[in-house]
C-alpha cells in the first residue's frame, strides 16, 4: 500500500510506533492532511455536493412528488402508488408512452444512420472541409425554440413552403396537414428532431474517426479489402465506443424531449404528439397537479436507464469492438 | 395602437395640470386626481408588482403611468416586472408556496383558488369598490371569490367575438351577421361555397381553442359538471353541440386540428379565412398595418351567436390581482389596488386597453373606448356574459386540471373532425373528466 509506504518513510516503525528521538506527534489536522484517503474525499466534496444539491436532491424529490398528492400552492401527503394507479387506466398517458418510444427510437434510428453517413463523407479529403465541417453544426447551434419556430412555419397548415413548392409544382393540390393529421404530426415532429439531432451525432462521430490510425487502412487496403470490409471490420469495431456515447446521449436527449413538441403542437392534435415530458409539464404546472406529472416524470426513468444499460452493456461489448464475433 | 408613452405622460400631465386649475377655482379642494385613500401605507413600504407581458401597448403605458402617480401621491415605490402569460402560473404558485416574491399578481383564470390560503383577504376593499362602482359583474367576481371572501380583485376579462369581412358575408347572400347557430351555420355554408371559408383552432390554443369549445357545449345546453362538481358531460345536449361542431367543421379551411392561438390571426389576415373569433387584436393588427387598410375598413366583429338554448355564455379569459400575505406591507398593497380600480385610473386604462380588456365592475360600463369604434362592441360585454370554467361546479383544482388538459377542447376537436362520432367523443371526456372530479 502506498499510503503505508509514505508513513513509513516519514519515520514510523512498520508497526506504527514512532520512535525515541524523533519529533512529537503531528496535530490531528495536520495528519489527516497527509492522509491520502482524507484528502480524496475532501477535494471530491465540492463536486459531491454540487452533484447532491443540484442533481440527487432535484431528483429524489420529483420521485417524492410523484408518490404524494402534492398540487401547486398546497404541500401533498403520501398516497402511494395511487398516482401511479390513476396514470395506468389513462389512456392519454398510454399514448404519451407509445408516442415517446415511437419518437425516441425512430428519431434515434435516422440520426445515427445519417449522422454517421454525414461524418463518413465528412471524413473524406474534399475542398473547404472545414467550413463544410462547422456549417453541419448549426441546425445544433441553433436555439431550439428558435428552429422550432422556424419549423412551425415550415409545417403551417396555411402557409407551408413544403405544400407551397409541391403546389406549384403541380404534384398536390391541397397543402398538406403537417400537424394536423395524427400521423402526419407524428412524422412531421420526428423529422424536426432529426434535422436538428443530426449534427450532434455526426460531428462527434467524426471525432471518433478520426483517432483511428491510417495505418490500419493502409495494412487492410494492401491486403486487398474491400471498402465495406474496412468498414465492417475497422471503422465499425473502432468506433463503437464513441458509438456508445453519442447514442446514449442521443436517446436520452430525444427521450426526454420538451421545447419542439411543445412549441409545434403543444402535444396536439387530440394528444397524438404528447410525449411522456410534454405532459408531466401539462399536467403539473398549467394543470397543477404536481404529484401526477412528478408521477409520469418518474415513470420515464426505467425507460431511460434501460436505454442506459443498453448502450453500456449492449455496444460496449469488448469482443465485439475487437472484431470478433458474439 | 399607436399610442406612445410620451403621448399618455403628456395627456396625464395635461389632465395634472387642468386638475390643479379646477380646483383653485373651486375653492381649494383637493388636486385632480388624487384618491382619497382608506389605507395608509405602511412606513417605508416598498411594492413588487408581477403582472403578464401586455398584448395591447396601451394597456401597459397606462398601467405604469397610474403607478408612477400613485408613487407621486404616497412615495410607496412600485417595482413592475412582466412575464409571458404562460410563466404567470407557475411564478405565482412558487411565490405563493415559498411565501417571498412580489407582493401583488396579476393572475389568470382560477389560480386564485390554488391557494387562497396564502392570499390576502381583501373582501373590504373589494365590497368598497363594489358598492362605490355599481357592483361586480358576476362572473369575474367567482375567479376571485371563495367562501364568500374575496381573495383577489377581478381585473378585466379578455373579450372574445366573431371577427368577419362583411363584403365577403354580403357576397355570400347575408344582408346581416346571423344572431342563432343555425343562421350561423348557414352562413359559414355560404362564405365556404364562395371561397371563404371559416376557421376556428382545434388544436391545443389555450385562448381560442378552450373559448370556442365551451362556447359551443354551453350554447347547446351541455356542461362538464352539475352544481355538485359531478360529471355530466355525456349528455345529449352536448352530442347535440358536437353533431353541429361536426357540420360546421366541414366549412372549415383544413388544418384546423393543428391551429394554436396565433394561427386563426395569420389565416385571416391573409385573406385565406372569412370567418374565426379572437380578441380585438386581431383587428387591430389590419388597423395598424398600412398594407391592411382595405381590409381593416371590412372587419366587423360580433358576439357568438346563441344557441339553442337561447343563453347566451362565454368562457372568456380572466385576470385578477391577488395580494400574497407574506407581503410586508399589506396596507400600502391594498392601497394601491384601490387606487389603481378608482375610477380616474381605471377607466384610463380600460380606455387605453383598446377594448381588449374589459371592465369588471358595472360603473365602468360607459367607458368612452365601448363606443370609440363600432368593432369594439362586440366586446364592450364580455364580463357580463362570462361563465366560469368547469361551469356548473366550484372553481378549483379539477376546473383548473380539466382546462389544462384540453379535456373539452379535445372532445370537441375529436367530434368535429369524425375521428370519434360525438357519442365516443362525449364519453371519452367524461371519463377524462372522471379523473380530476375523482369518481
Amino acid at each position: 500500500m502506498a499510503v503505508d509506504a509514505d508513513h513509513t518513510s516519514q519515520g514510523r516503525t512498520p508497526q506504527g510506533r514512532i520512535p525515541r528521538g524523533m519529533p512529537a506527534p503531528a496535530g490531528l489536522l495536520e495528519r489527516m492532511m497527509s492522509n491520502r484517503h482524507f484528502l480524496g474525499l475532501l477535494f471530491m466534496l465540492p463536486a459531491a455536493a454540487l452533484l447532491l444539491l443540484f442533481l440527487t436532491y432535484p431528483l429524489g424529490l420529483g420521485v417524492w412528488l410523484g408518490f404524494t398528492d402534492t398540487r401547486i400552492g398546497r404541500p401533498g401527503i403520501f398516497i402511494g402508488l395511487e398516482n401511479f394507479e390513476l396514470m395506468w387506466t389513462d389512456t392519454v398517458f398510454w399514448l404519451s408512452v407509445f408516442n415517446t418510444i415511437l419518437y425516441t427510437v425512430v428519431a434515434s434510428i435516422l440520426k445515427f444512420g445519417l449522422g454517421l453517413w454525414l461524418a463518413l463523407l465528412l471524413n473524406q479529403h474534399m475542398p473547404f472541409k472545414a467550413f463544410f465541417r462547422a456549417i453541419v453544426l448549426l441546425p445544433w447551434v441553433v436555439p431550439t425554440v428558435l428552429s422550432a419556430i422556424a419549423f412551425w412555419w415550415i409545417y403551417d397548415a396555411q402557409f407551408s413552403i413544403i405544400s407551397w413548392a409541391l403546389r406549384e409544382m403541380g404534384l398536390i393540390e391541397a397543402n398538406i396537414n403537417f400537424l394536423g393529421d395524427t400521423w402526419n404530426a407524428r412524422w412531421s415532429v420526428i423529422a424536426a428532431n432529426v434535422w436538428r439531432g443530426i449534427p450532434f451525432v455526426a460531428i462527434s462521430l467524426l471525432a471518433g474517426l478520426q483517432t483511428i490510425p491510417q495505418s490500419l487502412y493502409e495494412a487492410a487496403t494492401l491486403d486487398g479489402t474491400t471498402p465495406w470490409q474496412r468498414f465492417r471490420y475497422i471503422t465499425l469495431p473502432l468506433l463503437t465506443p464513441i458509438i456508445a456515447v453519442v447514442m446514449t446521449f442521443s436517446v436520452l436527449f430525444t427521450f426526454t424531449d420538451f421545447q419542439l413538441i411543445y412549441v409545434l403542437t403543444r402535444g396536439g392534435p387530440i394528444n397524438a404528439t404528447h410525449l411522456m415530458a410534454t405532459l408531466s409539464f401539462q399536467r403539473a404546472i398549467p394543470g397543477g397537479f404536481l404529484g401526477e406529472g412528478a408521477a409520469i416524470a418518474t415513470a420515464m426513468i426505467p425507460f431511460l436507464l434501460s436505454a442506459i444499460l443498453f448502450s453500456y452493456f449492449g455496444l460496449q461489448r469488448r469482443r465485439w469492438q475487437h472484431g470478433g464475433q458474439d | 395602437m399607436t399610442i406612445t408613452r410620451r403621448d399618455i405622460l403628456l395627456g396625464t400631465a395635461a389632465g395634472v395640470a387642468a386638475g390643479a386649475v379646477m380646483p383653485a377655482l373651486r375653492g381649494g379642494a383637493p388636486a385632480f386626481g388624487q384618491t382619497k385613500l382608506n389605507y395608509t401605507p405602511e412606513k417605508g413600504a416598498e411594492l413588487r408588482v408581477l403582472r403578464w407581458s401586455a398584448f395591447v401597448k396601451g394597456d401597459e403605458d397606462s398601467w405604469i403611468a397610474n403607478t408612477e402617480k400613485f408613487t407621486k401621491e404616497t412615495g410607496v415605490k412600485v417595482r413592475i416586472d412582466k412575464e409571458s402569460w404562460e410563466d404567470i402560473r407557475p411564478k405565482a404558485a412558487v411565490a405563493a408556496n415559498v411565501g417571498s416574491g412580489p407582493d401583488i399578481m396579476f393572475v389568470w383564470f382560477d389560480d386564485p383558488h390554488q391557494y387562497p390560503d396564502k392570499l390576502l383577504d381583501v373582501t373590504d376593499l373589494a365590497d368598497y369598490l363594489g358598492k362605490k362602482y355599481g357592483g361586480w359583474y358576476e362572473g369575474p367576481a367567482s375567479y376571485a371569490k371563495r367562501d364568500g371572501k374575496f381573495i383577489g380583485l377581478p381585473l378585466a376579462t379578455i373579450g372574445n367575438a366573431i371577427c368577419y369581412r362583411e363584403s365577403w358575408m354580403n357576397e355570400a347572400g347575408f344582408k346581416e351577421f346571423p344572431k342563432d347557430t343555425a343562421g350561423f351555420l348557414e352562413l359559414c355554408k355560404a362564405l365556404k361555397a364562395k371561397g371563404h371559408p371559416a376557421g376556428f383552432a382545434h388544436g391545443h390554443a389555450v385562448g381560442d381553442g378552450s373559448n370556442f369549445a365551451h362556447w359551443l357545449l354551453w350554447s347547446h345546453g351541455g356542461r362538464l359538471v352539475d352544481e355538485n362538481n359531478k360529471v355530466v358531460v355525456n349528455s345529449p345536449e352536448t352530442i347535440a353541440s358536437l353533431k353541429y361542431a361536426h357540420e360546421l367543421y366541414k366549412t372549415y379551411i383544413p388544418g384546423t386540428e393543428s391551429w394554436l392561438d396565433v394561427n386563426n390571426n395569420r389565416a385571416f389576415l391573409a385573406g385565406e379565412i372569412g370567418l374565426t373569433a379572437n380578441g380585438v387584436s386581431l383587428y387591430y393588427a389590419a388597423k395598424n398595418d398600412p398594407k391592411l387598410q382595405d381590409m381593416a375598413k371590412d372587419i366587423r366583429t360580433t358576439p357568438f351567436p346563441v344557441g339553442p338554448t337561447g343563453v347566451a355564455a362565454e368562457l372568456y379569459q380572466i385576470t385578477s390581482n391577488i395580494i400574497f400575505k407574506h407581503t410586508k406591507y399589506p396596507n400600502a398593497a391594498k392601497a394601491y389596488l384601490q387606487f389603481m380600480f378608482e375610477e380616474a385610473q381605471m377607466q384610463e386604462w380600460i380606455k387605453q386597453s383598446s377594448a381588449y380588456c374589459c371592465q369588471t365592475l358595472k360603473a365602468f360600463a360607459n367607458n368612452p373606448v365601448w363606443t370609440s369604434d363600432p368593432n369594439h362592441v362586440a366586446y364592450a360585454k364580455a364580463s357580463d356574459l362570462l361563465r366560469t370554467n368547469g361551469y356548473a361546479g366550484t372553481l378549483g383544482y379539477a376546473s383548473a386540471g380539466v382546462m389544462a388538459d384540453y379535456v373539452v377542447v379535445d372532445m370537441v376537436a375529436e367530434a368535429a373532425t369524425g375521428q370519434r362520432t360525438p357519442e365516443e367523443a362525449a364519453k371519452r371526456a367524461e371519463a377524462r373528466a372522471n379523473r380530476y372530479y375523482r369518481v
